[in-house]
This record gives C-alpha cells, sequence and structure tokens, in this order.
C-alpha cells in the first residue's frame, strides 16, 4: 500500500475538522460539490481534497448527474468514528471506576443509606 | 460480594455543540453527590489514576468558583477551573468549565443525579459554544487513549497484590 496512514482509515480522516464538516453538510442529503464550496466558503481545490479523502474511506460516495457531481454519506465505515467518541468516553470510564471506589468506601463508613441526604 | 462496579459510561453527542455522558453508579446520591463536590474525595478519582489532583478547590456556592490541577504521570500538568451557577443539593450542579490550555473553550456542564432504588444515574451535559470546541473536548480523551487505559489496568493491577 503506497497510501500515506493517515488516509487509509475513517478515523483519520475524520481527525481534520473540516472533513468533519463535509460529512455533517452531507449528513443532510446530497450535495453537489458547489454547494458544499459555497457553504464551506473555502476554494474548490481544497474541498476536492478532502473529498477525496473521504472517498477512499468509503464515508461519502458520489455519483455524476448531468454535469454535476453529486457526493452522499455512506453509513458503513462510520464505526471508527463511533470508537472516536469510545476513546472519550473510555476516559471517563477510569474516571468512574475510581469513583466506584470512592463511592464504596463511603457506603461503608455509613451506617444505612436510606438517601435521605444527611 | 459488594458490587462495586456499576456499569459503564455511555457518551453520546446529542448535537454539534454538546457531550452527553451517562453512568450509574451503586450507592445513594447524596454519596455521589458527596464525592463530586468534596475536595479530599475529588482528588481520589478525579484524576483517575492518570496523575494525581494537587489542587482541589470547591467553593459550593452559586457564583462560587472551582478549580482542579492534575499532575500527570508524565510529568506535565493540566488544570480546569469554573464557576458555579446553579446548585441543589444532591440533584443538580450547573457550573461553568474551562480548560486552561484552550481558555477560550469555556462550557457549561449541568450534572444532574436521579436516584432509584440505591442507585444513582449520573448524567453531566456539556454545552459548548462551537463544534469546534466540542471537537476538541472530545478529542482529549481520543488523545488519552488506549494508552492511558493500560497504563492504568496495570496500577490497578499493581494496587492488588
Amino acid at each position: 500500500m503506497a497510501r500515506a496512514a493517515t488516509t487509509t482509515d475513517a478515523f483519520n480522516a475524520v481527525a481534520e475538522p473540516r472533513r468533519r464538516q463535509i460529512l455533517d453538510l452531507l449528513a443532510g442529503g446530497e450535495r453537489p460539490v458547489n454547494d458544499l464550496v459555497e457553504r464551506l466558503g473555502v476554494a474548490q481545490p481544497q474541498v476536492s481534497k478532502h473529498l477525496r479523502v473521504l472517498r477512499e474511506v468509503g464515508l461519502v460516495a458520489v455519483r455524476d448527474e448531468g454535469r454535476q457531481r453529486l457526493y452522499r454519506l455512506t453509513g458503513r465505515p462510520l464505526k471508527p468514528i463511533h470508537d472516536w467518541v469510545k476513546a472519550f468516553e473510555q476516559s471517563w470510564n477510569e474516571r468512574f471506576a475510581a469513583l466506584d471506589q470512592v463511592l464504596e468506601k463511603l457506603k461503608a463508613e455509613e451506617p444505612d443509606d436510606d438517601g435521605d441526604g444527611k | 460480594m459488594a458490587m462495586a462496579s456499576s456499569g459503564t459510561a455511555v457518551v453520546t453527542l446529542p448535537t454539534d455543540t454538546q457531550i452527553l455522558i451517562r453512568r450509574e453508579f451503586a450507592a445513594p446520591r447524596h454519596l455521589v453527590y458527596k464525592a463530586w463536590t468534596t475536595p479530599e474525595l475529588i482528588k481520589q478519582w478525579w484524576s483517575a489514576r492518570r496523575g494525581e489532583v494537587t489542587v482541589a478547590e470547591v467553593d459550593l456556592r452559586v457564583g462560587g468558583r472551582w478549580r482542579y490541577v492534575m499532575v500527570a504521570h508524565g510529568g506535565f500538568e493540566v488544570a480546569f477551573h469554573g464557576e458555579y451557577r446553579e446548585l441543589i443539593p444532591n440533584e443538580r450542579i450547573v457550573s461553568t468549565e474551562v480548560f486552561e490550555g484552550m481558555p477560550d473553550a469555556e462550557a457549561v456542564d449541568t450534572m444532574t443525579f436521579t436516584e432509584l432504588n440505591g442507585r444513582t444515574m449520573v448524567t453531566i451535559l456539556v454545552q459548548h459554544t462551537s463544534r469546534e470546541h466540542r471537537d476538541a473536548h472530545v478529542n482529549s480523551g481520543m488523545e488519552g487513549g488506549l494508552q492511558d487505559a493500560l497504563d492504568l489496568l496495570e496500577q490497578v493491577a499493581i494496587s492488588l497484590l
């Protein structure tokens, strides 16, 4: 594989904020390139570059209709994006696991825990 | 056998600018609230063993400020602070939150504690002002990522010896 590692999976493809913005726009439905360029306020070559990355990882699909190239979101590789959130979730899980231990101690110190507040 | 663990956190992104974290705890909510708002207790869990909480200041009144500082095992320091906007003891905390490394990204956190049968559901809604800030916040977890999880696992294992 000659391609750079940074663009070969969806996880890295969406690490770029502009590309997430494109995915957001496409989540609302299929759009022509011109429309994306307009909404993003970025030069067309840049948008095309981002779209190419997204296409390579299978996050968007393209079809031609007349003179227009229409891009749409494709769902399957979204799993890695889900995992992006999962990593954040993991950091909270670690924190909460520590909180569980603190709570066990507090419960043990309290003779009865009927939840009345004091 | 005591049930220490109570499930896993669920994180969702309800809108472009929000993060929602939910987790149930096997303890009544006044204890969860206590652990959440008492400096000596915050120091025991907030760093999740990624480091040490060196500062946990809590001025628990509306308009009062909070500040946590953690020194991570790698030696770097991260600090967060904010101001309490709403406090309903054992039920609800609304506060601002600023990561001092990114001072422009002030979020508003709403924490709710709901008790059912001696167990407590905690929800944390983090409201950012922009998607960029929200994403940076989520990314902070990603960077922590797997290595931190493995480090933690190792430390927990050692502490059990």
